[in-house]
């Protein structure tokens, strides 16, 4: 789809040079594009928010968020009135200052998510583990939580 | 020889009927040196033995398999895809492709592709 301004016939052809004949050509090309690059969009916002599961189970909550290429020191996980919240920093690897660049799809620098507990959990017993690029924290809920068998006693 | 490096991408290869597996492109950096090239490819999930580089006709396919996640019970929100990974790049002919060698880690393959000797550049003295 091309965006074209209207203008009458003999109108001069002014707003060519205009600086806003660029901005005109860079919405075209946004129209252009097809719908994968709009879901990149974010990424040239230099934003990064990594893929985030949360589940689960009788006794605990668990989040899973695919973080490759950590160092385990540059993840950080807190939790805050009833709020989990994953963020860090992924830097570049130094080894390729020098290089040539031919592609660069991959997200450098500071990210967070965060994600709201559906249910209350013991803060003290929060457990987290970094395996294959992969970040899994396992929260247990609290006692009050947890879902609790009733003894009915039948007379 | 600038027109021949990685930059292209070939097509995909055909995916078998009876696979109903989910196949995703993974996100790469791509460098080079004087001595070759460096692909880092992310592949969250992928261990070492889901991990198949093969190089056929000049053209080098990645491939990563991903285990199911171990984790139970109720999934209450799902952002991720648990998709395998596959991508194809035509080789630059300067690559020894005998000498490709690959790492994972936490899940990030590194592959190292060097360059044969006599394509690496040198410097020649002129004599008189």
């Amino acid at each position: 789809m091309t965006m074209i301004r209207w203008q009458r016939p003999e109108a001069p052809q002014w707003y060519e040079m205009a600086p806003w004949a660029s901005l005109r050509s860079e919405i075209n090309r946004l129209f252009d594009n097809s719908v994968e690059d709009w879901a990149s969009l974010p990424r040239l916002m230099s934003a990064w928010g990594p893929a985030l599961d949360l589940g689960e189970e009788k006794d605990n909550l668990w989040v899973r968020v695919e973080i490759p290429g950590m160092k385990k020191e540059d993840i950080e996980v807190s939790l805050e009135e009833g709020m989990l919240v994953i963020s860090g920093e992924r830097k570049p690897n130094a080894d390729y200052r020098e290089a040539q660049v031919h592609r660069s799809e991959r997200f450098y620098g500071r990210f967070s998510r965060s994600v709201a507990l559906p249910t209350a959990v013991n803060p003290d017993k929060v457990k987290a583990s970094y395996v294959d690029g992969i970040l899994t924290v396992t929260l247990p809920k609290a006692e009050e939580a947890k879902p609790k068998q009733i003894e009915v006693k039948v007379g | 020889m600038k027109t021949n490096v990685m930059q292209k991408e070939t097509a995909q290869p055909a995916r078998a009927a009876s696979q109903p597996e989910t196949w995703c492109s993974p996100e790469v950096d791509i460098y080079e040196t004087a001595d070759g090239y460096v692909i880092l490819a992310e592949m969250p999930g992928v261990t070492k033995s889901g991990l198949e580089v093969s190089v056929e006709n000049n053209e080098l396919t990645l491939i990563g398999r991903r285990s199911p996640a171990a984790s139970g019970g109720e999934l209450l929100h799902r952002e991720t895809r648990g998709a395998h990974f596959r991508r194809a790049f035509e080789l630059d002919p300067a690559i020894d492709t005998d000498k490709i060698s690959a790492r994972m880690e936490q899940g990030v393959l590194t592959l190292t592709l060097p360059k044969a000797e006599r394509t690496k550049p040198r410097k020649i003295t002129i004599s008189d």
